[in-house]
């Protein structure tokens, strides 16, 4: 399934997602990791630590209905894969990015924004591992 | 205050997201796809992503403390472990599979579809999994 090359959109929406980040540091002095913040909230390891990344997790759903009122249409969402892949997808990456101590957010955008050494090693490790396995499950396994 | 800043910096952060493409496991696989309906997209969303963050945690960092903290909280660790390592080589494997990444799902939430609800679930699914087989002494919190 082909999608269209959308350079702008992707580098304005990449500009917000870095301003995010650096709204929360500015704020509250954190990392913006959405591994962390989920696992805080499904584990609510503290009551202080719970509460802001509630919020945070709410404006963050806020966000595709602000877009619909805005522009009249929800965000594009195209889900090529059966629910089995969604669930084993879904495990693996709750698994391996909470043994890793972050995912895209975490260490894609703010590890290496900090220059952190542990994000340089596991950014280029997940999108070589993405990218083997999207081609063998489409052109090796041809599903 | 700090919770409608929290919850402000979650939905500058979900409209990147949504605006961006990441939400949109389609556009995922295609930016991993080289060998077939390649959309290269992607790459501004993360190239846009950290100047910005590269830049603003700079000036951030000017200050003496967050505006509703005492102090900045960045993780110091520098170990590259072999928890980093498969953590985040599995990570890719789960995103290759599913085509979604929390930071792209929890927003993705808001547009109100099923497969969002099932994939975070099964992330869930994993967190419990990796607390099972390897229990606590985590190198870093969550990035």
């Amino acid at each position: 399934m082909e999608t269209m090359f959308t350079p702008f959109a992707s580098f304005g929406g990449g500009l917000l997602i870095g301003l995010g980040a650096v709204l929360l540091m500015l704020g509250l002095g954190r990392i913006l990791g959405a591994t962390g913040i989920m696992s805080s909230l499904v584990f609510a390891d503290s009551r202080d630590e719970f509460s802001w990344r509630a919020a945070m997790v709410v404006g963050m759903i806020l966000a595709p209905g602000l877009i619909f009122l805005v522009t009249g249409a929800m965000p594009e969402l195209s889900v090529p894969v059966s629910p089995w892949m969604i669930v084993i997808g879904g495990v693996i990456v709750g698994f391996g990015a909470s043994l890793g101590s972050g995912c895209t957010s975490g260490h894609g955008v703010c590890g290496l924004s900090r220059l952190s050494v542990r994000s340089i090693v596991a950014v280029p490790t997940f999108m070589f591992t993405a990218a083997i396995t999207v081609y063998l499950i489409r052109h090796v396994f041809g599903a | 205050m700090k919770l409608i800043f929290a919850l402000f910096t979650g939905l500058v952060f979900g409209v990147g997201i949504a605006i961006s493409g990441m939400m949109n496991p389609a556009k995922v696989f295609n930016f991993f796809d080289i060998a077939g309906t390649w959309d290269p997209s992607l790459a501004f969303v993360m190239g846009g992503a950290v100047i910005l963050t590269l830049i603003g945690y700079r000036l951030v960092w000017r200050r003496n403390a967050p505006l509703f903290e005492s102090r900045f909280q960045i993780p110091i660790s520098s170990a590259i472990d072999a928890r980093l390592v498969a953590g985040s080589a599995i990570f890719g494997i789960g995103w290759g599979i599913a085509g979604f990444c929390p930071g792209a799902a929890i927003p993705a939430l808001g547009t109100g579809r099923w497969e969002v609800v099932l994939f975070l679930a099964a992330v869930t699914a994993g967190f419990y999994a990796r607390r099972l087989v390897a229990s606590s002494q985590p190198t870093t919190k969550a990035a």
